[in-house]
Parts: C-alpha cells; sequence; structure tokens
C-alpha cells in the first residue's frame, strides 16, 4: 500500500516535471533538432531507403514541420516507435510529435491526453481477395475464411461487418501483417483484411498483382493524423499549421514548381498570406514569415506529397479517393488562413 | 582308424567373410532402417520427407537471384521459376550488419572492434597464450568504446586512468582492511574523473572520431555490442550475487535473494520495456540516459541472476570437506573463494553458463519489439516494410537464422573444448 503511494507519488512527480518542459516550440529551436515519432516501418508512409534516410508520406509531415521551425528539413531525429511503444513514447517527451498512421480515436485524444492536429489519411479497412474467387464485393463473403491480425481495431470491426450482413466467417487470427500475408498466399485463408492503404502496398509487391482484387467495401473509418501532447497549444498549432499550409497550397495551387514565383506575391490574398509576402501569421505562431513556403518546399504541397509517395504512379499506386481534396468531392480540407 | 576322424578338424579355418546379409552398408541399413516393421515404415517416411523438402528446396537455391534492385525485378527475372530472392541480401547487406544510420564510412570501425575483441578473449579464453596479452584485454573495452562510439580519445584514455587509479590504490591499501581500500579507491578514481572531465572538455578534438550516437547503432552489430558486455558484465555480478546468497550476514544474503528472485521471476521483455519507457517518465526529457545503457543494465541483470543461480548450483555440489578443508589451513574467506571453491565450482559451472549466456545472445533480438534495430529489428521493420522489398521473408530470416547459428554453435563448441581442458579428476 504505502510502496504503491510512493511509486504513484513519483510517477506523478515525474509526469509534472515532463509538463513543466511545455514550451515545446523553443526546446526544439533550443535543441536544432526535432524529435519526430514515426513506425519501424509501413511501405509508403514511413520506410528507410537503401542509404538509411527516411521516406515516406508520414515522414514528409515531420520533414515540412522541421523545415517551418528549424529551417532545414533534415535536422530531425527520427525516433521509431511501434504500436506498443508510440504513445508512452510522446506522453513521456521523448518525441515532439508522432507522425505514425495513428488512427484518431475518442479515448487516444481524451483518454491519454494527445491532441490530434489533422488527418493526412482517411483510411478504412478493406478486403482483399484472390481474383479466381469470383467475388466482386464483400457482402458475397458468406462463410470465407478470414485472415486477421489479433488484437487490432480490424479485428472488432471484422465482426460487426459480418454481423450485420447475416453472414458467417471462420477467422485465422495472426500476429503481423507479413504473416497474414504469408498465410493468405498459401492460402491458408480466403480472405486478408486491414486497412486499404496496407492491402494496396502489400499487393504491389505480390508475385502477380493482378491475381488479388481489393474489394470496393470499406468497413470502418481510420482517419489518420499527426499528433502531439496535451497541454501545449502553441506547439500544436504549429504542427496543426503546418499540416495545413500543406492542403491550402494544393488548393491554391502552390506546388514545388511555381513556390518561389508564387511567394514574390500575387493578386490572391490568402496566398499571400500563407506564403508571407502579406500579413503575419508566421509571427502569431512564434515563427517567422517565410515559415509555410519552407515546408512546402521540402516535398511540395499536400497532393504532390500524395503522388510521390503512395499515389497511381507509385507502386502502391493508391488513387486520391476520399483523400482528395475537398473541391474534388474528397475529405482533405483546411481551415482558411486569414 | 585314423581315417574314420575325417570330422576332427586338423587346422584352423580361414576367416572368411560374414554372409552379404551381415555385412557393410546392407547390416548397416537392416540394423538402423529396418529392424523392425514400425522402423521400416518410419524410415520410408523420412526418406519421403527428405526427398519433398530437397526437391522443394535445391531449386529454390539454385535459381537465387543475387542482383535484383527490387522484390519485383526478382519476380521478372524469376519468371514464374521458384527461387529465392536473394538480392535483398545483397541489397541490404551493410544495414543487416550495422543497421541503417551508422555512418557508412565509419563501418572500418566496429569491424576493427569486431578483430580486435577476438584479440582480446584469446588470453581469457585459451590459456596457453602468454599472460601479457592480458593488458590488451584489460584496454580493450576502452578502445573498443571510443572506435564505436567516437569523440575524442582522451575520454576512454581518462577512464581508464581512472579505473587504473582505482585499482593501483585498492592494491596499496588492500592489506590494511577491504572496505577502506575499497572506498579509497572509488574516491581516488571520481577525484580523476572530475579532472579528467576537464581535461578532456579542454581538448575535445584531440584524436577524435565521428561521433556516432547509440541510437544509430543497428543491425548485428548490435547484437554482439549487447551480448558480449551483458554477457561479459554478467558473470562477475552473476558470481559475487551467488556468493552473496551464500553469505551469513543476513542483510548481503536477503538483497541478493530478492535481487535473484525478483529478476528471475519477471520477464526479460517486461524488463526491457521498463528500461525502454517507463524509465523516461522518470527523467527530464533532456536528461535521459542513452536507451542502449538502460537496456544493458537491464540484460546485464537478467543474465547476472540466471548465472548466479548456475554458480550457486556449482558451489552446493562441493562437498563440505571443501569448504572445512580450506578453513582448516587458515585461509580468510577471499583466499579460501578464490584458490579452493570458485575454481571448482565454476568448473562444474562452465555448461550453465554458457547455456545461460548463448541465450542472452538470442536474447538480444528481443530489443527489437521496442523499436531498436537490432538484425531482426532490421529485417521485421525498415527492409520487410520497405515498398521494395516488403514480401521477402524466408531469405531474410534464414540469413538471419544463419549468422546466429554461427555465432553460437562456436560458443558452445569452444565451452566443450574448455570442460575437456578443465577436466582433471574425473578421467
Amino acid at each position: 500500500m504505502k510502496t504503491s503511494f510512493i511509486l504513484g507519488a513519483v510517477t506523478v512527480a515525474g509526469l509534472t516535471a515532463g509538463a513543466a518542459f511545455a514550451g515545446t516550440l523553443d526546446d526544439v529551436k533550443a535543441r536544432g533538432k526535432l524529435n519526430c515519432g514515426v513506425s519501424t516501418g509501413v511501405p509508403g508512409f514511413a520506410e528507410p531507403d537503401a542509404n538509411g534516410v527516411w521516406q515516406g508520406f508520414d515522414v514528409a509531415v515531420c520533414r515540412a514541420v522541421a523545415a517551418a521551425v528549424l529551417n532545414d528539413s533534415d535536422a530531425i531525429e527520427f525516433v521509431p516507435t511501434t504500436g506498443k511503444t508510440r504513445f508512452t513514447a510522446l506522453a513521456s517527451g521523448e518525441i515532439d510529435m508522432l507522425a505514425r498512421n495513428t488512427t484518431w480515436t475518442f479515448s487516444r485524444d481524451v483518454d491519454l491526453k494527445f491532441e490530434f492536429v489533422g488527418v493526412n489519411y482517411y483510411d478504412g479497412q478493406g478486403f482483399m481477395a484472390k481474383a479466381d474467387l469470383g467475388v466482386s464485393s464483400a457482402t458475397e463473403l458468406d462463410g470465407a475464411t478470414v485472415c486477421i491480425q489479433t488484437g487490432t481495431t480490424t479485428e472488432l470491426n471484422l465482426a460487426d461487418f459480418f454481423r450485420s450482413n447475416n453472414m458467417s466467417y471462420e477467422a485465422v487470427p495472426v500476429e503481423t501483417g507479413s504473416e497474414a500475408v504469408t498465410n493468405y498466399l498459401a492460402g491458408a485463408c480466403d480472405v486478408f483484411t486491414t486497412d486499404r492503404s496496407a492491402l494496396a502496398a502489400r499487393r504491389a509487391n505480390f508475385e502477380v498483382p493482378t491475381d488479388h482484387v481489393v474489394l470496393p467495401e470499406i468497413v470502418s473509418k481510420e482517419p489518420l493524423g499527426p499528433l502531439v501532447r496535451h497541454g501545449d497549444n502553441n506547439w500544436g498549432d504549429v504542427v496543426r499549421w503546418t499540416l495545413n499550409a500543406l492542403i491550402t497550397a494544393e488548393e491554391l495551387g502552390v506546388t514545388s514548381a511555381n513556390l518561389e514565383e508564387m511567394s514574390k506575391g500575387t493578386n490572391n490574398p490568402e496566398m499571400n498570406r500563407l506564403l508571407g509576402s502579406e500579413g503575419n501569421l508566421g509571427e502569431m505562431l512564434g515563427l517567422d514569415a517565410d515559415w509555410a513556403k519552407r515546408a512546402i518546399a521540402v516535398s511540395g504541397n499536400y497532393g504532390e506529397i500524395f503522388e510521390n509517395n503512395i499515389g497511381a504512379g507509385t507502386i502502391i499506386g493508391l488513387a486520391r479517393g476520399v483523400n482528395a481534396k475537398w473541391t474534388d468531392g474528397g475529405l482533405i480540407y483546411s481551415p482558411p488562413f486569414r | 582308424m585314423s581315417e574314420n576322424n575325417s570330422f576332427v578338424r586338423k587346422e584352423m579355418i580361414s576367416e572368411r567373410i560374414p554372409p552379404a546379409a551381415d555385412r557393410g552398408l546392407v547390416k548397416w541399413v537392416r540394423e538402423n532402417l529396418f529392424s523392425s516393421a514400425f522402423n521400416a515404415i518410419m524410415t520410408f517416411i523420412s526418406l519421403w520427407v527428405i526427398y519433398s523438402i530437397t526437391v522443394a528446396v535445391i531449386p529454390w537455391f539454385l535459381n537465387g537471384v543475387w542482383d535484383a534492385k527490387t522484390v519485383r525485378e526478382c519476380y521478372d527475372l524469376l519468371d514464374g521459376k521458384s527461387g529465392a530472392c536473394f538480392a535483398v541480401l545483397n541489397e541490404r547487406f551493410p544495414q543487416l550488419i550495422y543497421g541503417f544510420k551508422y555512418p557508412s564510412s565509419e563501418y572500418w570501425r566496429p569491424n576493427l572492434a569486431t578483430v580486435l575483441l577476438i584479440v582480446a578473449l584469446a588470453p581469457i579464453l585459451f590459456r596457453r597464450l602468454p599472460r601479457q596479452l592480458l593488458i590488451f584485454s584489460a584496454v580493450y573495452p576502452f578502445l573498443a568504446f571510443w572506435l564505436i562510439w567516437g569523440g575524442s580519445i582522451l575520454t576512454s584514455v581518462s577512464a581508464f586512468l581512472g579505473c587504473a587509479i582505482a585499482v593501483i590504490c585498492y592494491r596499496r591499501f588492500s592489506s590494511r582492511s577491504f572496505a577502506l581500500a575499497v572506498l579509497i579507491s572509488l574516491i581516488a578514481a571520481n577525484v580523476w574523473w572530475i579532472i579528467g572531465g576537464y581535461i578532456v572538455d579542454l581538448n575535445a578534438s584531440f584524436l577524435s572520431l565521428e561521433v556516432v550516437a547509440s541510437r544509430d547503432m543497428g543491425g548485428f552489430m548490435l547484437n554482439l555490442l549487447l551480448g558480449t558486455i551483458a554477457v561479459c558484465l554478467s558473470i562477475p555480478l552473476g558470481i559475487a550475487l551467488a556468493l552473496g546468497r551464500q553469505s551469513g550476514m543476513p542483510i548481503i544474503k536477503w538483497i541478493c535473494v530478492v535481487f535473484i528472485e525478483f529478476i528471475r521471476g519477471v520477464p526479460l521483455i517486461t524488463l526491457l520495456f521498463v528500461a525502454n519507457v517507463i524509465l523516461a517518465f522518470f527523467f527530464p526529457p533532456d536528461t535521459s540516459i542513452d536507451l542502449i545503457l538502460r537496456v544493458l543494465i537491464m540484460m546485464t541483470f537478467f543474465n547476472a541472476a540466471y548465472i548466479a543461480e548456475v554458480v550457486r548450483g556449482g558451489l552446493a555440489a562441493l562437498s563440505k570437506g571443501q569448504y572445512e578443508a580450506a578453513d582448516s589451513i587458515g585461509l580468510d574467506y577471499t583466499q579460501s573463494m578464490r584458490f579452493i571453491i570458485l575454481p571448482q565450482a565454476l568448473k562444474i559451472s562452465i555448461p550453465g553458463i554458457v547455456n545461460v549466456s548463448v541465450g542472452m545472445l538470442k536474447d538480444t533480438t528481443l530489443v527489437s519489439i521496442i523499436s531498436m534495430f537490432d538484425l531482426v529489428g532490421m529485417i521485421r521493420g525498415p527492409i520487410l516494410s520497405s515498398t521494395d522489398w516488403n514480401g521477402v521473408y524466408w531469405e531474410l530470416f534464414g540469413a538471419a537464422a544463419a549468422i546466429f547459428f554461427v555465432v553460437c554453435f562456436s560458443v558452445s563448441k569452444y565451452s566443450q573444448w574448455l570442460e575437456r581442458q578443465l577436466e582433471t579428476d574425473k578421467r
């Protein structure tokens, strides 16, 4: 009893000590390096290439923030985190932000005390089946055997989906995504289910990708986005508006190609405010006027980052779909820069 | 009459070769493979299993592609045939060995450190080598630190001198009192380290190598690093714990018992999570202790607790007469342990110690779960999840298994040799 009280007291002391370092923005500036949590590897989203340089869609968010704050997109300490260590790494202050295909959920936001600053990819759970199975819709999967990663939300979503459609299925539980794929390819199950972006990435490396189809149904909502700790709203704003700057740049047609030209000043006031030739938005964030320009300069606007890392032109070949900008009927939308 | 006795042999029949069914290969096959109906069936089943594995694996090996940039290129080159994609080993070899962040221009440093490690271990492992080599073994840890982590050589020199001063002080005063000697040597070493720290700060660029942060270590290098250091530190600690557990002094005894039983009662992976995650809460964000150091401490404690139990088994195996004999010739505790008890107890414990240590080396792969990129972490994380190589399992994990097998098998062969060398009584 007494020891647990002491341990509790020490923990609380530790947490408050962590919270006392509230000025994350100042810390990052003083350190000259952004500690950014990424995953240990998700194709297209975060992966070190053969030279050990981190690449990917999530990594691009880290780089944009580093460029905005520190004027150097390489001034980043990438801290690889697993699904198990990611939240403690962020809560303990080991990392300044987490950009690791993490689903924005109520409990993570409220109970774990994090602040999701936006959504950079709207994912959803999907199904992949062999083409010769002849199914064109997930509603035809009655009686199928399904490879499923245990302990994930996808497992629960799967049960919900089959129950609500009055279908039965037989689950083949496996531990990791790689294991699930080996099982699926070996014929241990008819269907493999996980997030659709992951399905596409896996399928791209199959011997004959066209032998497998990703079914059109999306059975869950998985909004993925970068997050920061509760309690440092200033820093949260920096990350949030860096992401929004990338999205707004796409809306306004600012690309890495025309960035220099546009930043000299145009007759579009919002673009001028974004790129710093008008107003003092950067100053309000505690940064200089060029912050958004630098963020966009790293790897272009949101659309360019998407196309270069996971878009239709890459091996992974994801269509924009719901991740198109709102004017094209998608969900990617940024509040105005005003 | 004598003609009728033809059945009585006058001379020996010359030796004849055994019947065909009772010699050579036929005999061996009959006795070992077809001695009963059940064995015959098992033989046929085994032959079939071996055949099917060979038929599947040999072409897979022979068709192996060694030169490709991505797994898709591999598939194109194989063109539907069964075949391995060994190109991934080719392409990502430095990542498997050094991790993906160790600067490639500095690969010679861990290589040199590994070669020197063999030199440093040799006099410890083989008694016939000249004893003077032990001086190098004492210097090696400091040299290896400088080589692998970089920075100024003065850091290592200063640390070494501190240790040397401590040893000299201990030697000087140990005849008077053990406790006094330990205290004086600790104070002297710390005073030196404080002075040395200033000197190092002033000449930070003297003989300086590029600094490599612990976070940038990876691949098999990390496994070897963690395994070697944890094993080397845990053997003395384990022996001390085993002796402590047998001690007549209640406080020492109970500290050792609680330590050993607590560590043995907790899975290593839990300790690693504590090292990685929980400890981070107790330090302010900018003063956190190096992750490798945290993991090393946990692994050393873990291994030490197991070695302590192995050594305790060795101590218990000695007859009481050995202890009494040591006492009766007037040896004090240190002397009796050093000259009578431990040499015998440790000899008995060798198989157990090696067993635990090889297990420890393999357990270093658990760090992949706390997102450190050791050999297995490299495979599971960056390589298997890369767009280029996702989908190549057998080749990568087979290579990891082969690397570990070579190292662990050599270690256990050495320990068998050592046992034979030390076997003086039961021959």
